[in-house]
C-alpha cells in the first residue's frame, strides 16, 4: 500500500473536521476524493502532507508515519496546495527553478517526467507567475510539485476555478503521471472528474460515504431513478415531486430532476399525477445512475439518518 | 548547501523586485539621517529677540549689540510698551524679548547692579529654555569683559569645557541615536514582514511540505537582509561623516563587528514577532508599536534615562538600543577601544542568544 489512513480523527477547537476516515490508496493508483466545499478534503491532505497531525488515527505514506517520520515523507511527496501557492513576484522558470533546488535536484535531471506539461507553459517562462491565467498557474504548479520525482503526488482541488478545456488537460496529464508509475491523490467538488479516477472515495462534513471504484460506485447507488424534464424547465415542479407519495428523493441535477422512488410499483402513480399538469414537454423516464446521483443519494441517506438521530433525542 | 542558496537568491529576487521593499530599506536610512540631522536639532539658530530698551543709554544699546553680534539671535522689533510684549508673542514674530530696566548704566555704575528681564514664549519649553540660556551667557560675557574689576573681592570664575563634543552639535547625538533605530526597524520589520508574507500567501505551507529545515528557512531568510542592513550601517556612518562631520575616532573594524552583533539582534527580534504574527499587517504593527517606539522613547536616544521615573529606567535596560547606542558614542565619538564596552558587548550578545533560541523553538514545523 502507498499512503495508508488509518481511522483519522481531526479537529478545530468545537469543529470536528475529520470523523474516522479511513482508507488505504495503491502503489501507483489515481485516487479521488470526491466531496463538496467544507467536507474536510484540504485537512485530509494536509494531514497526508505533514503539515497537520491528526488527534487521532495514523497516517502512513509509503511506510513512513506523517507524524514521527516527517522528514521523510516530505522528501517523497509532491504536494498541490488547494490555493495556488506559487511566488508570483518570480517568474515561470524562476519558481520551478527554485523548487527543484529546495529539493536538492535540478529541471534538468527531471525534466523528461514534467515535459507535456511544461512545454505548454515554456513560451510564457519568463512572464512572472502572478501573470499566468489560471490554467497556466495550474500547469506550473504541477510542474512544480512533480519536479523533484515524487513517489506519491497529492493535489488538492488542482482543477477549482480552471476552464473546462483545462480541466480535461489537466486530467490527461494526471493520467500520464499515473503512467510514470506515481501514486496520486487528487481532490475535486466536480462529479464528472470522479469517473476518470481508478477509484474514489466520497468524503461529506468529515466522514467518508463510500470508498470504490467509479463504475461500481454507480452501480450500486439507486436502481429506481427517474429523470424529468420539461421544455418550460423543471425548477418549479421540484416541491410537487417531493410532495409526491411514491417519490423517496428528488434533486436538481443540470436542467432536469433525478427522482428516486420507494418501488417500482410507484411509477404508475407518479406517471397519472404527471399527466394531470398538462404540460405536454414534461417527459419522465428510467435513467442508469451515474456516479454524482449515487452521491446524492448517499448524502440524502445521509441526513436522513441525522434528522433521524435527531428525532429520537 | 545548494539548497540554501538556492533560497537566498529567492529571496533577493523578492526584495530587488518589490519597490516599497526597496524604498524603506534604501530611502528610509537617508531620509532620516537627512530629517533628524538638519530639522530635529537641539541647537538654537537664529531666534528672535525683542528689545524693549527702557533706559536708551550707552550700556544698554551696547549689551544689544552683543546679543545681535552673538550669531545666535536676530531682532525683531523694538518695544516702547508692556503691552507689545504679548503683541510680539501672539503673533508669533519674537521668542524672547529683552527688557533693560529704566536708568541702567546709572544703576551698574553706582551700585553696581542693575536688572534685566528676559521674558521667553515658554509654549515650546525646550527652546525656551534653550533660548534663555544662551542669551545669559552672551550677557553675563559682556559685563564681565566690560567691568573685570568691579567683581567681589575673592570670585570664583567657572569655565567649562564640553568634552568630545565642544560644539554641543546635535548630530553627535543623533548619529549613534539613529543608527539604532534604524537598523533595529529595517532588520525586524523587515524580517518580520517577508516570513508573514509567505503565510500570508500560502507560500510558507509549500516551503514546510519540503526537505528544507526550519533553520534553513530562518537563515536563507535573513541572510540578504545582514549584507543590506550592514551597507544601511556603513551608509548612516558615512552620510554622518560626509554631511555633518560626526567623526568615527574610534576603531571602524570594532564599530562594524558591534553593527554585525546589533543586527543580528534585531533579526532575530524580527523572526520571533514573526512566529507569533499571522498576517504582515499584524508583523508590521508589533515591529512598529513594539520596536520603533520603545527604541525612540526609552533608549536615551533622545529623552535622557537618568531622568526617567525609575520603573521606565528599568524598561529601558531591556532595549538593545540602549546598550547598542553606548557602544556608539564610546567607538565614535570617545574612540574608546572594546575594553570599556564589553559589558554592553556581553548583554547584546546574550539577548541576541536569547531571541534566536526563542525564534527556534517557536518556529513550527507544522500549520496551526
Amino acid at each position: 500500500m502507498s499512503l495508508i489512513l488509518d481511522h483519522i480523527d481531526k479537529s478545530f477547537e468545537s469543529v470536528q473536521a475529520l470523523k474516522q476516515v479511513n482508507f488505504e490508496v495503491k502503489e501507483g493508483e489515481l485516487f479521488g476524493l470526491i466531496g463538496p466545499d467544507g467536507a474536510g478534503k484540504s485537512t485530509l491532505f494536509r494531514i497526508m502532507a505533514s503539515l497537520l497531525i491528526p488527534d487521532s488515527g495514523r497516517c502512513s505514506m509509503l511506510g513512513y508515519d506523517v507524524d514521527k517520520e516527517y522528514r521523510q515523507v516530505r522528501q517523497i511527496i509532491g504536494y498541490m496546495p488547494g490555493r495556488f501557492s506559487l511566488y508570483m513576484d518570480l517568474s515561470v522558470e524562476e519558481n520551478l527553478a527554485f523548487y527543484a533546488r529546495v529539493f536538492g535536484t535540478t529541471i534538468q535531471e527531471n525534466y523528461d517526467l514534467i515535459k507535456d506539461i511544461y512545454e505548454q507553459i515554456a513560451p510564457f517562462k519568463k512572464r512572472l507567475a502572478g501573470r499566468l491565467s489560471g490554467g497556466m498557474k495550474q500547469k506550473l504548479a504541477l510542474s512544480c510539485a512533480l519536479i523533484h520525482r515524487p513517489r506519491i503526488l497529492i493535489l488538492d482541488e488542482p482543477t477549482t476555478g480552471v476552464d473546462a478545456v483545462s480541466r480535461r488537460e489537466f486530467w490527461d496529464m494526471l493520467k500520464k503521471i499515473q503512467r510514470e508509475g506515481i501514486t496520486t491523490v487528487v481532490s475535486t467538488p466536480y462529479m464528472d472528474e470522479a469517473e476518470l479516477c481508478d477509484r474514489v472515495a466520497l468524503i461529506q462534513k468529515g466522514s467518508l460515504l463510500a470508498v470504490a471504484d467509479p463504475s461500481a460506485l454507480a452501480e450500486g447507488g439507486e436502481k429506481l431513478l427517474y429523470s424529468l424534464r420539461s421544455g418550460k424547465g423543471v425548477y418549479a415542479y421540484l416541491d410537487q415531486i417531493r410532495q409526491l407519495e411514491g417519490c423517496r428523493y428528488a434533486w436538481l441535477f443540470g436542467d432536469e430532476l433525478h427522482v428516486t422512488l420507494r418501488s417500482a410499483a410507484d411509477d404508475a402513480g407518479v406517471k397519472k399525477v404527471l399527466d394531470s399538469w398538462q404540460d405536454d414537454s414534461l417527459k419522465w423516464e428510467s435513467i442508469v445512475p451515474s456516479i454524482e446521483d449515487r452521491f446524492m443519494g448517499l448524502l440524502q441517506e445521509e441526513s436522513d439518518a441525522d434528522s433521524e438521530m435527531e428525532e429520537g433525542e | 548547501m545548494s539548497r540554501f542558496f538556492g533560497f537566498v537568491k529567492k529571496e533577493f529576487q523578492h526584495i530587488f523586485r518589490d519597490v516599497r521593499t526597496l524604498v524603506i530599506l534604501f530611502g528610509l536610512p537617508i531620509v532620516m539621517i537627512i530629517l533628524f540631522g538638519y530639522v530635529v536639532t537641539t541647537e538654537i539658530r537664529d531666534v528672535e529677540v525683542g528689545i524693549w530698551d527702557r533706559s536708551m543709554d550707552q550700556a544698554s544699546i551696547q549689551a544689544t549689540q552683543k546679543i545681535f553680534s552673538s550669531g545666535y539671535f536676530v531682532p525683531a522689533g523694538y518695544l516702547d510698551r508692556e503691552e507689545q510684549i504679548g503683541e510680539l508673542f501672539r503673533s508669533g514674530r519674537a521668542k524672547v524679548v529683552v527688557v533693560f530696566e529704566t536708568d541702567f548704566e546709572k544703576n551698574l555704575k553706582r551700585e553696581n547692579r542693575a536688572s534685566i528681564r528676559l521674558i521667553t514664549d515658554a509654549s515650546d519649553a525646550n527652546s525656551a529654555q534653550l533660548a534663555q540660556n544662551y542669551l545669559q551667557g552672551v550677557l553675563m560675557n559682556y559685563f564681565q569683559s566690560l567691568n573685570p574689576d568691579i567683581n567681589a573681592p575673592w570670585s570664583v570664575q567657572v569655565k567649562s569645557r564640553m568634552f568630545y563634543n565642544e560644539e554641543l552639535k546635535g548630530v553627535y547625538m543623533f548619529v549613534p541615536g539613529l543608527m539604532a533605530l534604524i537598523l533595529m526597524l529595517i532588520s525586524a520589520l523587515m524580517t518580520s514582514v517577508t516570513i508573514t508574507r509567505e503565510k500570508e500567501f500560502g507560500t510558507m505551507e509549500l516551503l514546510l511540505a519540503s526537505p528544507l529545515k526550519p533553520r534553513e528557512i530562518i537563515l536563507g531568510k535573513v541572510t540578504p537582509y545582514v549584507f543590506l542592513s550592514f551597507v544601511n550601517a556603513l551608509t548612516i556612518i558615512l552620510l554622518g561623516f560626509l554631511v555633518f562631520k560626526v567623526p568615527v575616532v574610534g576603531s571602524l573594524w570594532l564599530l562594524m563587528l558591534e553593527c554585525m552583533l546589533y543586527i543580528t539582534l534585531a533579526l532575530s527580534l524580527g523572526v520571533l514577532i514573526s512566529t507569533s504574527a499571522k498576517t504582515q499587517q499584524v508583523a508590521m504593527f508589533m515591529s512598529m508599536l513594539g520596536l520603533m517606539l520603545p527604541t525612540i522613547l526609552l533608549s536615551g536616544f533622545i529623552f535622557p534615562i537618568d531622568n526617567m521615573p525609575l520603573i521606565l529606567q528599568w524598561f529601558s535596560s531591556i532595549m538593545p538600543a540602549r546598550w547598542f547606542i553606548v557602544i556608539v558614542k564610546n567607538i565614535m565619538l570617545k574612540g574608546t577601544g572594546f575594553v570599556y564596552i564589553w559589558k554592553e558587548t556581553l548583554i547584546l550578545l546574550g539577548m541576541t542568544l536569547f531571541f534566536i533560541l526563542a525564534a527556534v523553538k517557536r518556529f513550527n514545523v507544522r500549520l496551526k
